[in-house]
């Protein structure tokens, strides 16, 4: 039984949300990200997954109001943290909301960190800009900031510059930095994209530590389904600017109802069934100009027909789990061998 | 095994590096000891044990070098080392503080149009490009006039010629700086645009500019003594290089050290300039790191 999704069914928990965000770039005919809605509850982990150039990280950059203000136009988007409403159509996001309520990390920690100053400066910064204070309290927290995500010696590297630190070890430093604030909810944009595998997982762990320790909520962007699997409680399926399927990390690993998902899934090895053939999605996400009309996803799907020239929208096929296609669920529409 | 915590290549400060390669570097010492030299004896002028430089001497007019007068005398008699290093003064203060007005005009203009775009930085950059089109020591030599001839409005002068270079090199550097991603991970943070332009942008874009405004401190003790041998910069009876030249050219056959002493000391200051701002770009340059 297919039902309509209901956005305004608002949990006590919901720490943040962001309801019907639509951008554009100046000079763009098509909305770059086109009414995505996503709801992050307290400890959760949301991971946000997608190709390059499907919206993900346009999305937390609207989100941090980090997008140049005078060439994007976000036509629609309401803002929650904790209840409190912030409609993100023509307004700044408040700076006062950035490093302390959201915080963000991003994808490289390489070039991440201010090379002129040192990395207890930097964090200390923070730590005076939201909190005020003496130098000496925030030296403090900027002390217990780096023994907190695990760097050894904190004391040491206080005083030392970026470039002496290791791309993991710089990591955790913008970590520290970015929860320095307790902040409610972190935005991580690909943070363990640029590091090694054993690093990968350090970081993630290191994430879920602190989230269970402070019930953050977390808003994971990554193209890594291991990641995912890894760390997500749920996840949030993007494709060119919308999202495709939401649900909780296990219904949509065991059931993944959209094509694209279903593909997403299909490309990844897995250790439980060696020696299966890896599929790909065929072609590459469409520019934003030559998005097609309906449903973004049908030049390269498998099952698009002519309805899919309407765009469908996002329905309920369990009560968590929402997906947008005409031909969800797969197995009651399409009798083919997936 | 080598313990990378205690490695002194690893765990040097970029200063110390930076210094380290300046000093390896002989042409850029040489010019350190040049411009050194200079700043040394036009600081020094008053305590050196010279003639008084405006003291005429009827008796020995245009003397050649001799040991009463190391560098000889000019057409009044005065003597010319005590001159040339006095002159050095003149040289070096209008080098150093025009460079300085170009610098504390140009870095803030170029900040501001680099980092906001847009209208500012149009209104800024045209403003930049109808400057420079008029060449550098033309619009100096208009603007002293325009002024009156004095040192002072010979640097202020020099100083306007020399700011659009400024505005024009800061703002390209703050263009490619601003799409760092520390940058952005300081306005992840929520620091004011005022604190990120401060710290996260100018001491990522001062190195260029160092080295800019020691080629332009060159640049400028020439115009200078352009303006001086001109009449527009130092006023006679001050002592100036440029002035020097300036009555040395009508006894040239007959007292050629007259010319010969300012001439060879704006040869070797600039030099020194030259060859430091050569030196300093090598040791600041981020890709030999």
């Amino acid at each position: 039984m297919i039902t309509k999704a209901h956005s305004s069914e608002y949990p006590a928990d919901t720490l943040l949300s962001v309801e019907n965000l639509t951008l554009r770039f100046r000079g763009q005919s098509n909305d770059v990200v086109d009414d995505v809605s996503l709801r992050v509850r307290r400890g959760e982990v949301l991971c946000v997954v997608g190709e390059s150039g499907c919206g993900k990280s346009v999305t937390a950059m609207a989100l941090m109001g980090l997008l140049p203000v005078g060439s994007t136009r976000i036509s629609s988007g309401l803002l929650k943290i904790e209840g409190e409403s912030l409609c993100l159509v023509d307004t700044v996001v408040p700076a006062t909301l950035r490093g302390n309520r959201i915080a963000m990390i991003f994808q490289e920690p390489m070039t991440s960190l201010n090379p002129s100053f040192t990395i207890g400066n930097q964090i200390a910064e923070a730590v005076l800009q939201h909190r005020g204070g003496s130098k000496a309290a925030a030296r403090e927290r900027s002390l217990e900031m780096l023994a907190r995500v695990g760097i050894a010696s904190p004391e040491k590297r206080l005083s030392e510059y970026p470039h002496q630190l290791s791309g993991g070890m710089r990591q955790r430093v913008m970590i520290a930095m970015a929860l320095a604030n307790d902040p409610q909810i972190l935005i991580a944009d690909e943070p363990t994209t640029a590091l090694d595998v054993t690093i990968q997982a350090q970081i993630l762990n290191l994430i879920r530590d602190l989230r269970d320790e402070t019930g953050m909520g977390t808003i994971m962007i990554t193209h890594d389904l291991g990641v995912v699997a890894e760390i997500a409680d749920t996840v949030a399926v993007m494709y060119g600017g919308q999202v495709v399927e939401q649900g909780p990390a296990a219904d949509i690993f065991a059931d993944p109802q959209h094509p694209y998902t279903i593909g997403l899934m299909s490309s990844m090895p897995r250790l439980d069934r060696p020696g299966e053939r890896l599929s790909i999605v065929p072609g590459t996400v469409p520019t934003v100009a030559a998005m097609p009309k309906g449903c973004r996803f049908r030049t390269r799907c498998a099952f698009a027909n002519e309805i899919c020239g309407t765009r469908p929208s996002l329905c309920d096929v369990t009560p968590l789990h929402s997906v947008a296609c005409h031909h969800a669920p797969l197995e009651a529409h399409i009798e083919v061998a997936v | 095994m080598i313990d990378l915590t205690t490695d002194p290549v690893l765990t040097a400060k970029p200063e110390s590096r930076v210094w380290k390669k300046f000093r390896s570097h002989r042409s850029a010492l040489l010019g350190g000891i040049l411009v050194a030299f200079f700043v040394l004896i036009a600081i020094a002028a008053p305590v050196l044990p010279i003639p008084d430089p405006f003291a005429t001497d009827w008796g020995a007019v245009r003397q050649a070098p001799s040991w009463a007068h190391w560098m000889g005398t000019d057409e009044i008699g005065r003597d010319v080392m005590s001159r040339m290093i006095w002159g050095a003064q003149a040289s070096l203060l209008a080098g150093v503080v025009s460079v300085g007005i170009a610098v504390a005009f140009g870095v803030p203009l170029g900040l501001v149009a680099g980092y906001f775009g847009g209208w500012t930085d149009a209104v800024i950059s045209r403003c930049t490009e109808a400057l420079l089109a008029a060449p550098f020591l033309i619009l100096a030599i208009a603007l002293a006039a325009f002024l009156g001839p004095s040192l002072t409005n010979a640097m202020i002068a020099i100083g306007i010629s020399a700011t659009p270079i400024f505005i024009r090199l800061t703002r390209g550097q703050v263009i490619s700086v601003k799409s760092e991603d520390y940058v952005d991970s300081a306005r992840a943070i929520g620091l004011p645009t005022r604190q990120i332009l401060s710290r996260y942008i100018l001491p990522n874009v001062l190195p260029p500019i160092l080295v800019q405004a020691t080629l332009t401190i060159a640049t400028a003790i020439i115009a200078e003594a352009s303006l001086s041998f001109l009449g527009l910069g130092q006023q006679p009876p001050e002592p100036s290089w440029g002035s020097m030249l300036n009555t040395a050219k009508n006894f040239l056959n007959q007292a050629p050290w007259m010319a010969l002493w300012p001439g060879i000391s704006i040869f070797l200051v600039v030099l020194g300039f030259n060859l430091l701002g050569d030196g300093l770009r090598d040791a600041l340059d981020p890709r030999e790191h």
